[in-house]
């Protein structure tokens, strides 16, 4: 076969190739190990080299140069901090429940990784071709919950629960509009497989392709799904569980050396997982982003999309600062999910109106009627000021 | 527009991140210690003694006069007084110190031995790199330590050594000076004796011719 395809195909021949090494009835089973590996090496490979980015991002919005002692311009950083955490001592209270709080980061990772099972990050290159693999990946998410509140209830310690109750009560708030968001992406394709999502926005209209946030509802779901991906994730504006000025570092307070290097690992890989699920839903997973550019390999286009969205993530944290709770809660339930649940009312009516310039322009119009009329609604209620405050007498 | 100034903010942090790698005013960190920046003229550390020409004990300006050991807020400063004198800049015999010890470790660079000292020996040394593994011992420096050459003070502090040396060599001009009239003094008076004997001798042939 010719070059490109051969390259862009390239790891699914290695995978066939290592599993030929075996015997027929094994194949199934080491081929699938074999992804694993690749998902186990590829992921925190991203997750090493984000914490150089992000320094050394965050330190050149800041006007300073970032890390650059350990290893050339500060790549072997990484390096130096899984040593620095190998080498720290582990320290659990007390009083602490040593068993649920020993489990808590193994939970979290296990659940972060479970979510790239269905993630297809190239062509063919899906662990697990679900029928309903949106609906999996969400049902693992929800579960990252689970291992948050178990780190904060367990660590017997008042910060850390108000830390764990904090991140559980913004992750439950944020899922709604999450999954509303996502749900247009559903009623267009008609599937819940990742898979079949990608390929429906596989086509391209001249040069540009048939992404689904290129449409108005898929950019308003795209534009929902990303906020609240920011707060699922704990990214900044939305890191208020981790508030070091109020909670120490929220419900790892009590964590040391490896586990809290799991924690953080789990943080940044549910980062790169949740975006690059909006990846998949919006901006056609592995597909070249015009169709000169499609020789590229997929999987380079889903890492490349990536690593943007990843860079865009350090931008935030550069640029916003922290919201406080109650703008944080009344900002999911009050502004989100009424323009996500319009966004599905639009992505209704939008197989209804016909093809044409005429459902763009409804469409569009709708939503940003929307957008400005609660915007200015919420904002009006805003009472700018000094606040007054309710002493006990 | 609602969210406009999330979309300010956005471009200011992208205009930095972007500005900082081709502006020089962005990014002002000196990476230490690659590069460094030239230290201020009045930068003040820890004191050294001043020595010139040479000879750095021979040369030394102090007198030992302890006038700095006496006004020294911490006490970092030890000086003992020699027996004999040497002579100083100006060709004088002077005391010298056979020891002169600061305490780098108490010192705590106020200047005040600078400001105090009449005979401009000892000045403040913009070198701040002098940790060590010998806590007690490598901070304390002796006289050999302390001295620097006069050319050395000028290259770190030019402004004030030029004025300094100025004063030196006005004092020394003016001590000259007196030394010459002083030796022109001697000399007229020994020129005058031996007009006076000249005189007397003049006088000796009349009284010959007299008797004569």
């Amino acid at each position: 076969m010719s070059f490109f395809p051969f390259l862009d195909q390239i790891f699914v021949l290695l995978q066939h190739w290592i599993a030929g090494l075996f015997p027929v009835w094994l194949q199934p089973f080491v081929g699938t190990v074999v992804a694993v590996i690749g998902i186990v090496a590829a992921f925190p490979g991203i997750f090493a080299v984000t914490t150089v980015l992000e320094r050394k991002g965050l330190g050149r919005i800041q006007n300073r140069i970032g890390p650059n002692r350990v290893g050339p311009m500060g790549l072997l950083q990484p390096v130096a901090d899984g040593i620095k955490s190998l080498t720290k001592e582990d320290i659990v209270p007390l009083s602490a429940d040593a068993v649920v709080h020993f489990l808590a980061p193994v939970l979290l990772v296990v659940a972060v990784f479970l979510g790239f099972a269905v993630l297809p990050v190239g062509r063919n290159m899906v662990l697990a071709n679900f029928d309903a693999g949106l609906l999996f990946f969400f049902a693992i998410g929800a579960s990252t919950e689970l291992s948050i509140f178990m780190a904060g209830w367990s660590s017997r310690n008042k910060y850390s629960l108000l830390g764990a109750m904090r991140a559980v009560a913004q992750m439950i708030s944020y899922e709604v509009p999450l999954l509303l968001s996502s749900v247009v992406v559903v009623m267009i394709t008609g599937s819940l497989s990742t898979v079949k999502i990608v390929e429906a926005q596989g086509g391209f209209t001249g040069i540009f392709p048939h992404w689904y946030v290129f449409t108005p509802w898929g950019f308003a779901g795209f534009v929902l799904f990303v906020i609240a991906a920011l707060a699922e994730t704990n990214r900044s504006p939305f890191d208020l569980p981790e508030g070091e000025s109020e909670l120490v570092a929220g419900y790892f307070t009590e964590y040391s050396g490896f586990k809290f290097a799991l924690f953080f690992l789990g943080e940044y890989l549910g980062m790169f997982s949740i975006a690059g699920f909006a990846i998949t839903l919006f901006l056609g997973g592995w597909g070249a982003p015009f169709s000169f550019l499609t020789f590229v390999p997929s999987w380079a286009w889903f890492f490349l999309k990536l690593l943007g969205s990843i860079a865009f993530f350090i931008w935030l944290r550069g640029t916003m600062p922290r919201l406080r709770q109650d703008q944080l809660m009344n900002f999911a339930w009050k502004f989100m999910l009424p323009m996500t649940l319009l966004n599905l009312v639009v992505a209704g009516s939008w197989r209804f109106f016909g093809d044409g310039w005429l459902r763009w322009v409804i469409c569009s119009a709708v939503l940003l009627a929307a957008y400005v009329l609660l915007g200015r609604t919420l904002m009006r209620k805003q009472h700018l000021g000094p606040r007054s405050y309710r002493y006990a007498d | 527009m609602l969210g406009e100034g999330m979309l300010k903010g956005l471009a200011e942090t992208a205009k930095n991140f972007a500005g900082s790698f081709v502006s020089k005013g962005r990014l002002t960190t000196v990476q230490y210690p690659e590069q460094r920046i030239a230290p201020i003229e009045n930068t003040r550390d820890f004191p050294f003694l001043i020595f010139d020409g040479d000879d750095a004990m021979a040369g030394l300006r102090c007198v030992a006069c302890q006038i700095c050991e006496k006004e020294c807020p911490p006490k970092c400063i030890y000086i003992t007084k020699s027996a004999d004198k040497k002579p100083d800049y100006v060709g004088k015999a002077q005391f010298y110190p056979t020891r002169f010890d600061i305490d780098i470790s108490v010192c705590m660079s106020c200047q005040i031995c600078v400001e105090v000292c009449p005979f401009e020996a000892i000045k403040m040394d913009t070198e701040f790199e002098l940790s060590t593994t010998d806590r007690f011992g490598g901070l304390l420096l002796d006289r050999e330590q302390l001295a620097k050459s006069n050319e050395y003070y000028n290259t770190i502090h030019p402004t004030e050594a030029a004025e300094v040396d100025a004063r030196l060599a006005e004092e020394k001009a003016k001590t000259e000076a007196k030394a010459k009239a002083a030796a022109e003094a001697a000399a007229a008076k020994a020129a005058s004796a031996a007009a006076a004997s000249t005189a007397a001798a003049i006088e000796a042939p009349k009284t010959k011719e007299l008797g004569v």
